[in-house]
């Protein structure tokens, strides 16, 4: 790749905008320099998409936290771009405990310290949580 | 007096600590690191050393519900490596609990040593947006402490940051695939002089192994063909949305913030003509530009599989082209590691 061929495509969605970072091209000479890049078409197609999936799947989720199907547990997880076997990680549970605790029948019933730790992993207050889509 | 002041200020200063931005974080941080204690050491020449090049596809291995790729060798290696191979004297440590880690990170600190460090970029404040996933195997550099708030070089930024206590506790006791367990890494003692010529030996021999030499089918050169394998596969086994998720994560791994560009290709094509230069030997700026020819293949094979993710069509000719594309690469490369593993040191 060449220094003029450095791609400079603007990842315009989250931010994405304020880096620029680092790749290495061939001057006239040959000769390696770093050159700034804003981004580059393809690269930042595959970052958007993946992206989106995250933005679609938690807008499924909000909408079963909402009807009830689901406990606030379940959007903040996938708000947080965590996975079950991840939450359960970081919450110190079993997978099939903190799978229980997306119900909303379990969620209402919960222990204060466990919606506390709950509540400090998703880096939110208890009240927070508690109260998500249980508005309007 | 005065003089001796002056002087003991600019010692306790964190400032006299000189941020570059690199295009990788751990070669950066490796570099920046040693640039600190006067070795004049280069990205490109620290990835070289370190033998950063690789390439490996981990189907079983799911990151967020895709199979794994990699340019990279794995994450410690490079400092590890290029550290043992300059005669550096250095001290890595892992920790069990977030307040020993920052207490060590202090206790450091004060002595004026910047300190590397592993950690998550999703816990990095900030980093954009955009890039903060759960990668938990991110490099940066602490090299100081003002008003309760960490001093931050992190390579792939333009420009120095600042990290609450809070914060960069959570980042480097992220949990997942790998746990970076605080662990932190920092000079101890350079030698007077290193020997650089015997440094990028190594580091090329051990390049040419790792790509050439592991007998499954996940790791090195091989793992080229066994992902052209399965992309072929990807129309009859996926569903559009996964091929082209799938697709996707390649395409971050090959070309997002962190490789240079092209998987890491360019950037140790830049290592070989900078060792061409300082070995005053002819055949490496050879390989180098060969190399830059084969990192032009890969961004031509990301700018396809591009295409045919928006496209989102399991049109089966052109996976097979794409497939085809990868195999190139894969061959090319073959060939070019076959060679510069016979060179004569």
């Amino acid at each position: 790749m060449k220094i003029n061929e450095v791609p400079q495509d603007p990842k315009d969605f989250k931010e994405g905008d304020k880096l620029r970072k680092l790749v290495y091209a061939v001057d006239s000479e040959g000769k390696y320099t770093g050159v700034n890049s804003a981004g580059w078409d393809a690269e930042n197609t595959a970052l958007k998409q993946a992206w989106d999936a995250v933005d679609e799947a938690l807008s499924e989720t909000e909408a079963k936290v909402r009807s009830g199907e689901l406990s606030p547990i379940a959007y903040f997880m996938q708000k947080n771009l965590m996975d079950l076997p991840l939450l359960a990680k970081y919450i110190g549970k079993w997978k099939w405990q903190v799978r229980r605790h997306m119900k909303p029948a379990v969620f209402e019933k919960m222990d204060p310290t466990l919606l506390q730790a709950y509540a400090k992993v998703f880096n939110i207050t208890v009240d927070e949580l508690n109260s998500f889509g249980k508005d309007k | 007096m005065e003089k001796i002041n002056n002087t003991q200020q600019q010692h306790t200063a964190p400032n006299n600590f000189i941020h570059h931005q690199h295009a990788h974080c751990e070669s950066g941080v490796t570099a920046n690191l040693l640039q600190h204690y006067g070795i004049p050491i280069t990205e490109p020449m620290a990835f070289g050393i370190g033998a950063g090049l690789f390439f490996g596809h981990l189907p079983f291995l799911k990151v967020s519900g895709t199979p794994g790729s990699t340019f990279r060798t794995w994450p410690g290696a490079i400092f590890k490596r290029v550290t043992q191979r300059l005669g550096v004297n250095i001290h890595t440590e892992n920790f069990r609990t977030p307040e020993k880690a920052m207490l060590a990170l202090d206790e450091t600190l004060i002595t004026n040593t910047p300190v590397g460090m592993l950690s998550s970029v999703f816990y990095l404040p900030y980093l954009p947006e955009a890039f903060r996933f759960h990668f938990n195997a991110h490099n940066l550099v602490v090299y100081g402490k003002e008003n309760g708030n960490y001093l931050v070089s992190d390579p792939v930024m333009e420009n120095v940051s600042t990290i609450a206590p809070e914060d960069l506790a959570k980042a480097r006791f992220a949990k997942g695939t790998p746990e970076p367990k605080g662990y932190m890494y920092y000079v101890k003692e350079v030698p007077a002089t290193v020997d650089f010529a015997k440094a990028v030996q190594q580091g090329i021999k051990q390049t040419c192994f790792m790509m050439l030499s592991p007998p499954v089918p996940w790791f090195g050169n091989k793992a080229i063909f066994f992902l052209a394998k399965k992309i072929k596969q990807y129309p009859a086994k996926l569903t559009p949305r996964k091929a082209s998720l799938y697709l996707g994560n390649i395409i971050r791994m090959q070309e997002e913030i962190g490789t240079g560009g092209a998987g890491f290709r360019y950037l140790y094509a830049a290592f070989l003509q900078e060792a061409a230069q300082l070995l005053k030997r002819d055949d490496l700026q050879v390989y180098s530009e060969e190399l830059t020819k084969i990192g032009d293949d890969w961004r031509n094979f990301a700018y396809h599989a591009a295409r045919l993710m928006k496209d989102r069509k399991t049109d089966l000719v052109s996976y097979d082209e794409l497939s085809q594309l990868l195999i190139t690469c894969g061959e090319k490369e073959k060939d070019f590691f076959k060679r510069m593993n016979k060179l004569q040191w």
